[in-house]
């Protein structure tokens, strides 16, 4: 079989050398993308001052344009660019420990494409545009391609990095030429869906963030709960069932949130890759090997990476608005390039 | 075990008046035939099927030229065969051949049985490439497109490549790895190029991405045979390097080849032809994962008999998929890139769980 690829990780690197500052740091990281929320409503085709911005959040008047663009457009957008970094980076974490392997991502391993087939799927066969559809077909297309890529990944003797890549890379090709023989047959299907399947935030309203919000929450409130026991698992199974881990019972309610995490994030924005795989990298980089405080690190800065890219997408080919799918391919792909090209040892 | 030191698994074959000999598995003349046979069965089959009835014979006689002259539907046969269903077929076999051949390099460059053509972003610039001109020009004519396609995957893989070389080489990890991330960026870029779009150029480009042979001409036969005559005996001729490059880059070493030198020559063969598939059909999936493998089981892991064998069963696989396709919802037909997925996956499972230790 394929040489083994091992990604060169030395935990005791870590920015924040001391723990003292893990704590102090969280609260940094909460408080810059408080402002970079602030910041990125103010930008768009209509100028909107700070001050504006404030009024409209804490003294709503409905009668002013302004106050009414900030809270039908803007800030359901860029909240939803906060879940769905959150809800990919953590999902990503997750998934790089549980796999041990530093190139596991949703995109990457057939999961966002997975739910992406369930949703146009879902659309075609039912005719139905609803939310709560989107939502459901999406979870339960995301879980089964997550079992099932980890399943044919994890079969031939262990998921090393590379089978698993692979058997993620084919299941996408798989599945995508799937969904492209329903979209082929269907234009309306089409239609709807093409600028879904970029993965986009422009024209989010609450409601669909009131759909899958609480799944992302109980996903997010799963992964900090068990992040201790990923930890373990970080560390190799046979260690942590030598520490006398149920490893299974971790497994499952690990692969639980994965599903909830994407699934919801590709609910709500459509596939967008790279997010979990470049945001759990850098938390590791700053606290070090922890899950405990790699996961809530992962879900800040991941709310921060996506709303710099919305915010770039937005601005970039002023007026056109490039998909923020298509802009995390364009930073997240040369990340994975520099993993790929120094980071890994054979 | 006496029986088996008298026969040999292998022939050897040796030319008297050039310097050349190789060894072939002994099970390669049987399984050559009779894949051959398979081969113009299928052939036959696939062009007699079709919205106008005519019988197998008159096919066969008609492709011979043996129909006779005062044949009431002469006219008609000829216009079906030769105008209508005989290019397409035969582009068809020709894109399995390619893609087949190229992928059974790139799993022994690569010293991996999952990869395939798809894997060094071959398929992904060829995809951006030609949507881009899809879209950018209305409707634009179907003889432009094998450029783009081709310029697109030459340039992807050109960029893997010089971005896996690293220290005096270009390891098969990195190769995958850095392929795949540039298959996701440029993937995503089409999606992205999809949206400017018109709904009906659109529908053109999933169609292209899908890998479709329909009203594919003479034109096109030429282009692609072209490009396997000078690729394929290429490909056969570095067949016993790619058997030592498969024993790991030390022990190729070893044996004197060439290694990097080697490798590179190997790739640009593979994806030449990848390429040129790709440019002519579009992006047909599976075959170039799934051929190599089974013929493999057939004849042994020694390239020299393997590549061919390869190279004719990929044909069989592709004329067969495109019968599938045109006869699943007959009368309008599926593009042929689904069916192959359709098979190849179930296979790939298969794969992975034989490989299980």
């Amino acid at each position: 079989m394929a040489a083994q690829v091992k990604l060169v990780q030395s935990a005791s690197t870590r920015i924040l050398g001391s723990r003292a500052w893990l704590l102090p740091g969280l609260f940094l990281c909460l408080l810059l993308l408080g402002v970079l929320l602030l910041w990125s409503i103010t930008l768009g085709a209509a100028d909107i001052t700070p001050q504006v911005v404030y009024t409209a959040l804490f003294h709503y008047d409905a009668t002013q344009f302004d106050q009414l663009i900030i809270q039908t457009v803007r800030l359901p957008r860029v909240l939803a660019g906060v879940i769905v970094g959150a809800a990919l980076a953590v999902a990503g974490a997750i998934m790089q420990g549980l796999t041990r392997n530093p190139l596991a991502d949703s995109g990457l391993l057939g999961i966002n494409a997975g739910a992406a087939f369930a949703v146009v799927l879902a659309i075609t066969l039912l005719d139905t545009p609803s939310l709560s559809l989107y939502t459901v077909a999406a979870l339960i297309g995301a879980g089964v391609a997550a079992v099932f890529v980890y399943g044919i990944g994890a079969l031939g003797g262990g998921a090393t990095p590379l089978r698993l890549t692979l058997a993620g890379v084919i299941f996408t090709a798989f599945i995508s030429s799937i969904t492209t023989a329903i979209l082929i047959q269907n234009q309306e299907t089409l239609e709807q869906i093409r600028f879904w399947t970029a993965g986009s935030l422009a024209g989010r309203d609450f409601a669909i963030i009131a759909q899958t919000v609480p799944l992302i929450a109980v996903g997010l409130g799963a992964a900090l709960l068990i992040s201790r026991q990923i930890t373990t698992i970080s560390l190799g199974e046979d260690v942590a069932a030598g520490l006398g881990q149920n490893t299974l019972i971790v497994k499952l309610v690990a692969a639980l949130a994965v599903v909830l995490l994407a699934g919801g994030a590709v609910a709500l924005a459509g596939p967008i890759g790279f997010v979990g795989l470049v945001i759990p990298q850098v938390a590791r980089f700053l606290v070090g090997a922890d899950y405990r405080w790699i996961i809530p690190y992962s879900a800040l800065i991941g709310g921060m990476l996506v709303t710099l890219a919305d915010v770039a997408a937005r601005v970039i080919l002023r007026p056109l608005e490039l998909p923020v799918g298509v802009m995390m391919a364009l930073v997240g792909a040369p990340f994975f390039i520099y993993l790929a090209r120094w980071k890994v040892r054979r | 075990m006496a029986e088996r030191r008298l026969r040999p698994t292998w022939i050897t074959v040796r030319l008297h008046h050039l310097p050349v000999s190789f060894k072939l598995d002994r099970r390669v003349p049987l399984i050559a035939f009779a894949l051959l046979i398979l081969t113009v069965i299928v052939l036959v089959v696939s062009i007699n099927y079709g919205a106008y009835n005519m019988s197998p014979l008159d096919v066969v006689q008609t492709l011979t030229g043996t129909l006779p002259a005062d044949h009431p539907n002469a006219r008609n046969f000829n216009l079906v065969v030769h105008t209508f269903r005989l290019p397409r077929i035969l582009v068809a076999f020709l894109v399995g051949a390619a893609l087949a051949t190229s992928g059974a390099i790139m799993q022994g460059i690569t010293r991996n049985p999952l990869a395939e053509p798809g894997i060094l972003g071959v398929t992904a610039g060829a995809g951006l490439a030609a949507v881009t001109l899809i879209v950018a020009v209305h409707d634009v004519p179907l003889s432009l497109l094998p450029w783009a396609a081709f310029g697109g995957a030459m340039l992807t893989t050109a960029a893997v490549y010089a971005l896996a070389w690293k220290g005096g080489s270009a390891a098969p990890v990195r190769l995958i790895l850095i392929g795949v991330a540039f298959a996701a960026v440029l993937g995503s870029l089409t999606t992205f190029v999809l949206i400017f779009g018109e709904i009906h150029d659109v529908q053109q480009a999933y169609v292209w991405l899908t890998g479709s042979v329909y009203g594919r001409n003479w034109e096109h036969v030429r282009t692609l045979a072209g490009w396997l005559l000078i690729l394929l005996p290429l490909a056969f001729v570095s067949a016993r390097s790619l058997n030592a490059l498969n024993l790991g880059d030390e022990i190729a070493q070893g044996f004197g080849v060439r290694v990097e030198r080697q490798r590179a020559v190997l790739l640009v063969i593979s994806v030449g032809l990848a390429s040129a598939a790709v440019a002519i059909a579009g992006t047909i999936g599976f075959v170039g994962l799934v051929a190599p493998h089974i013929t493999r089981r057939l004849v042994g892991p020694a390239h020299e008999g393997m590549l061919p064998i390869t190279a004719l069963f990929g044909g069989a696989l592709l004329v067969l998929a495109d019968l599938i396709s045109r006869w699943v919802l007959a009368p309008s037909e599926l593009p042929i890139g689904i069916i192959t997925a359709l098979i190849g996956a179930p296979y790939f499972l298969f794969l992975l769980v034989k490989y299980q230790k």
